[in-house]
């Protein structure tokens, strides 16, 4: 149709969707903005899927086992692309520029050392418990992020949590009604899962890996691009997902919450360094968050992004020079309404002996607490709807203190 | 066990369109008795006929598009008249050349229709939910409302794919769509082809396709849409009362396609004597007009006046007959003819079995369709009970319908709504009762495992997981469609996925549900 010689930049009005039940009856928030001094607090979920390398992003260069674990990706203070050091202990991937200057300027902090409560390594299980809210997986078919919604207090009528992308994500499924909308130009198939089909092909159906393969170059050619597009592609693609959602956040009765997935950090081989696929992914991730500053404007102030995965890599590089599935990982705030200028973390150390059975970060930090600690932060929520309908059975996880301005 | 599974692999994706998700146990009872669950579909030859809601007869859906032709004339009249002189008259909008975009760009446009608000959905919208600092998209003109025509196709389409979806094994199906791509007609002849051609399918091949070859000729060949679709609707005979008054004359059309395509096959031993001749012999076979002289408008009549008189010599044989009866009684003969019998028997080797046919089991459909004078339930059994049919591999590309249709299977997703079947279709190159010639889509993996063809998959496989695979988890859909039969690799790779998204984008691509 006509849409698809549209600027891909544009925000859709199309491309806005109802999601989950009438949005007309829902209502809250603004009461409780009024109580807390005229405050209209927001709150942004931003999940990385494939599980993010924590020790990649917020490197522990201070830690002496850090760069021989890491080995040939561990970042550096110096060098050609040094680490922007945070304190003097660690150090923050050069690719994140605009959350370096967050930082600086207190509305970022990073909580290292933390995971959910899942402690094995499957991607959908890992999700399932990242979102659900729920101690262990299962097919729970609401999130926290929605029980959280259902319970805030009734104010002034405002839409609905704000799904975006082609589904809700499990974190914002649930009772509490959610709108959804999504760029018009949607990624199309990633390289990552071309690739990983691709492989599937060679030791499977070679003739079907052939066919693909010439597949993908044709369709490079036919777009111009070359290889080093590919992930450039998916850099534009955050910073459209983030302005086009920070938009609809900045409407005076926009939604206040909103969740959204980025994907493609499943680092498995060829991880890079300061340079590299994780970089460029870093990268997107660095525009999105400077994205959502710029557009949200004068709402930046009672922001809070709260950045999660579902868990992270193993300490030491693998034989691909990539990390494989692993545990602990970081948190990333950012966001006007965030005590920042912060790395939190009990770190556990990086000696074989300290390591989560002996190959991945220990997490000393529970996920919940933190997120807890923003949304009491945040909404004011009591700590037993946090601890029984929020995340279930999670009175051990206290709500961490003075996340949030 | 394993062996089990793998004849439940061949009984549900060789023979059917793959296994349902959900609760359907398909897996299971395939597996069980393979063969008696293939055969089960062949009992009830009336399962076979689509009845649904709406669905109109040929004639009354010839009216309809005779009406609307009539309305937009008229139309068109009251807006000339209405006009300024010198005004040219609004030309029709004519849709982007799908050609010209880059194959980003066509993709984006499927991805754009398939996250498409519902009409409803952007009516109840809010002003204030609109991104106000985006500059409002251009002025696109009001969207129209369906004409009869599309309307008609979307139907008949969607009660095809609802069909497709929810038969337990599929194998009936499978037989309408190869002999419906036998016999194709294609919905870009015009208005009237459009809008026959699902009726073309429900009246003139599901009758048949549990019954006699010979009924399904004589049906296909006097569908006004195949009459319609091959001209012989403006053959006339050279010296037939029609033909004397015109001063026009044969097409050959449909003579050399029902010999070259239909049954004979190209070498089947006609000469171009013959195609003229048979030609002759049907000239006066069409369709009544919209005023109706000759019949209710739309249906198929026999006109005298354009048949050519006395005997005709075909295939060495003289018909002598006079009228109608004269080309019923070649048509019995043709269909019945060794050459048929060989054409039809490999075609259908080749679709269901491999692109090289094994020779043996050729040779034996070919005894059965002239032993049982081309019973087509016969030979569908013949082919289920063959060794060669369930120890061949399953190296035959799923065509994109197939795929499409396996898919929707698995995710256990009835359409409601057949536009995201039509738009893939579309792009994947086989546009729903719209081939490019009379020959119909082509039937080997050359054709369906192109390297376009493969990235367009991949795109339309990582939308559906974008889209749907929140929802599901992707290795119980493994479980349904493969079971232990999956590949280790296949298996592996859709477990390592990094999200739920990505392992059913790679699950739908995968040689378990791309070959058949």
């Amino acid at each position: 149709m006509i849409d698809c010689v549209e600027n891909r930049l544009l925000t859709s009005r199309r491309g806005l969707l109802l999601g989950g039940a009438s949005f007309a009856a829902w209502a809250y928030l603004p009461k409780f903005a009024h109580a807390a001094g005229g405050r209209d607090p927001r709150l942004i979920v931003v999940i990385l899927r494939g599980a993010l390398d924590g020790l990649a992003t917020v490197a522990p260069i201070g830690d002496p086992d850090y760069a021989g674990l890491h080995g040939s990706i561990a970042l550096t203070a110096d060098g050609a692309h040094p680490a922007i050091m945070l304190d003097s202990f660690f150090a923050l991937h050069p690719a994140m520029p605009e959350f370096a200057r967050m930082y600086r300027d207190g509305h970022a902090a990073a909580i290292h050392a933390v995971a959910t409560p899942y402690r094995d390594r499957s991607h959908f299980d890992g999700q399932d418990v990242l979102e659900s809210g729920y101690a262990g997986p299962g097919r729970v078919q609401s999130g926290w992020l929605n029980r959280a919604l259902e319970a805030l207090p009734r104010g002034e009528r405002v839409s609905s949590g704000l799904a975006v992308g082609p589904t809700t994500p499990l974190v914002l499924r649930g009772n509490a009604p959610t709108v959804g909308w999504a760029p018009l130009a949607l990624p199309q198939a990633d390289g990552d899962t071309a690739m990983r089909l691709v492989d599937l092909y060679r030791h499977r159906d070679p003739a079907l890996a052939t066919a693909l393969s010439q597949g993908l170059q044709l369709d490079k050619a036919a777009s111009g691009d070359d290889m080093k597009r590919k992930p450039g592609n998916a850099v534009a693609q955050m910073r459209q997902v983030a302005r086009g959602a920070a938009r609809l956040m900045a409407a005076d009765d926009g939604p206040r919450i909103a969740a959204l997935a980025f994907d493609g950090w499943d680092t498995h081989a060829n991880e890079g360094g300061p340079v590299g696929r994780l970089a460029f992914l870093l990268g997107g991730l660095d525009g999105a968050l400077a994205e959502f500053e710029s557009a949200l404007g004068d709402r930046w102030r009672d922001t809070v992004i709260v950045v999660a995965t579902e868990f992270g890599r193993t300490a030491r590089i693998n034989g691909t020079d990539g990390t494989d599935h692993g545990t602990g990982t970081i948190v990333l705030l950012a966001g006007g309404a965030v005590k920042g200028g912060r790395v939190i973390s009990d770190w556990p150390g990086l000696k074989l002996a300290n390591l989560h059975e002996g190959r991945d970060l220990k997490p000393t930090t529970d996920l919940r607490s933190v997120i807890k600690g923003v949304l009491q932060g945040q909404f004011g929520l009591s700590d037993l709807v946090l601890a029984e309908t929020v995340f279930p059975d999670s009175a051990g996880a206290r709500p961490m203190k003075g996340l949030v301005v | 066990m394993a062996r089990d599974s793998q004849a439940a692999l061949v009984a549900l994706n060789r023979f059917g369109f793959g296994a349902r998700g959900g609760a359907s146990g398909d897996l299971v009872n395939a597996a069980s008795d393979p063969r008696g669950f293939v055969k089960a579909e062949l009992a009830h030859a009336s399962g076979v006929l689509l009845e649904a809601p709406g669905l109109q007869s040929t004639s009354q859906l010839g009216q309809a598009v005779f009406a609307y032709q009539d309305q937009v004339k008229q139309a068109r009249e009251a807006a000339k008249a209405a006009a300024p002189a010198g005004t040219p008259a609004p030309t029709e909008q004519k849709s982007v050349l799908r050609r010209n975009l880059s194959l980003n760009a066509t993709a984006t446009e499927i991805a754009g229709q398939m996250t498409e608000a519902k009409p409803a959905d952007s009516a109840a919208r809010p002003a204030a939910m609109q991104p106000t600092a985006a500059a409002p998209p251009a002025a696109k003109p009001a969207l129209q409302p369906l004409n009869v025509i599309r309307k008609t196709f979307r139907a008949e389409a969607l009660a095809r794919l609802q069909r497709a979806t929810l038969v337990a094994c599929g194998f009936t199906e499978r037989l309408v769509v190869f002999w419906s791509n036998h016999f194709c007609i294609s919905a870009t002849k015009g208005e009237l082809a459009r809008i026959w051609a699902g009726a073309f399918e429900r009246k003139a091949i599901r009758p048949h396709v549990l019954g006699r070859f010979a009924d399904m000729l004589r049906a296909v060949e006097q569908h006004p849409a195949m009459l319609f679709f091959l001209d012989n609707q403006q053959s006339l005979g050279p010296d037939s009362r029609a033909g004397q008054n015109r001063k026009r004359g044969l097409n050959e059309n449909l003579a050399r396609e029902i010999m070259e395509l239909h049954t004979l096959g190209v070498g089947g031993g006609y000469t171009q004597g013959d195609v003229t001749s048979l030609a002759r012999i049907i000239t006066g076979w069409t369709f009544a007009g919209r005023k109706g002289q000759l019949g209710p408008p739309g249906s198929f009549v026999f006109n005298s006046n354009a048949h050519q008189p006395g005997p005709q010599v075909l295939l060495g044989k003289t018909y002598e007959a006079a009228g109608l009866a004269q080309g019923e009684a070649a048509l019995a003969d043709i269909a019945r003819h060794p050459s048929t019998a060989k054409f039809v028997a490999t075609k259908f080797v080749r679709h269901f079995v491999a692109d090289d046919p094994p020779p043996a089991l050729v040779a034996r459909l070919r005894d059965v369709f002239v032993r049982t004078d081309g019973d087509l339930k016969a030979l569908a059994t013949a082919l289920v009970d063959s060794d060669e049919a369930w120890r061949t591999p399953l190296t035959k590309m799923r065509s994109p319908y197939e795929f499409l249709v396996a898919s929707g299977r698995l995710l256990a997703h009835v359409p409601e709504d057949p536009s995201r079947y039509l738009n893939g279709l579309k792009l994947l190159g086989q546009p729903l009762w719209s081939p490019a010639g009379p020959n119909g889509f082509p039937d080997t993996n050359a054709a369906w495992a192109a390297p376009e063809g493969m990235k367009l998959r991949l795109d339309i496989a990582a939308q559906i997981g974008a889209r749907l695979g929140n929802n599901i988890d992707p290795l119980d859909l493994l479980e349904f469609a493969a079971a232990d039969a999956a590949s280790i690799e296949t298996r592996r790779t859709v477990e390592r996925a990094e999200s739920r998204q990505q392992a059913l984008a790679l699950l739908l691509m995968s040689p378990e549900m791309q070959r058949r």
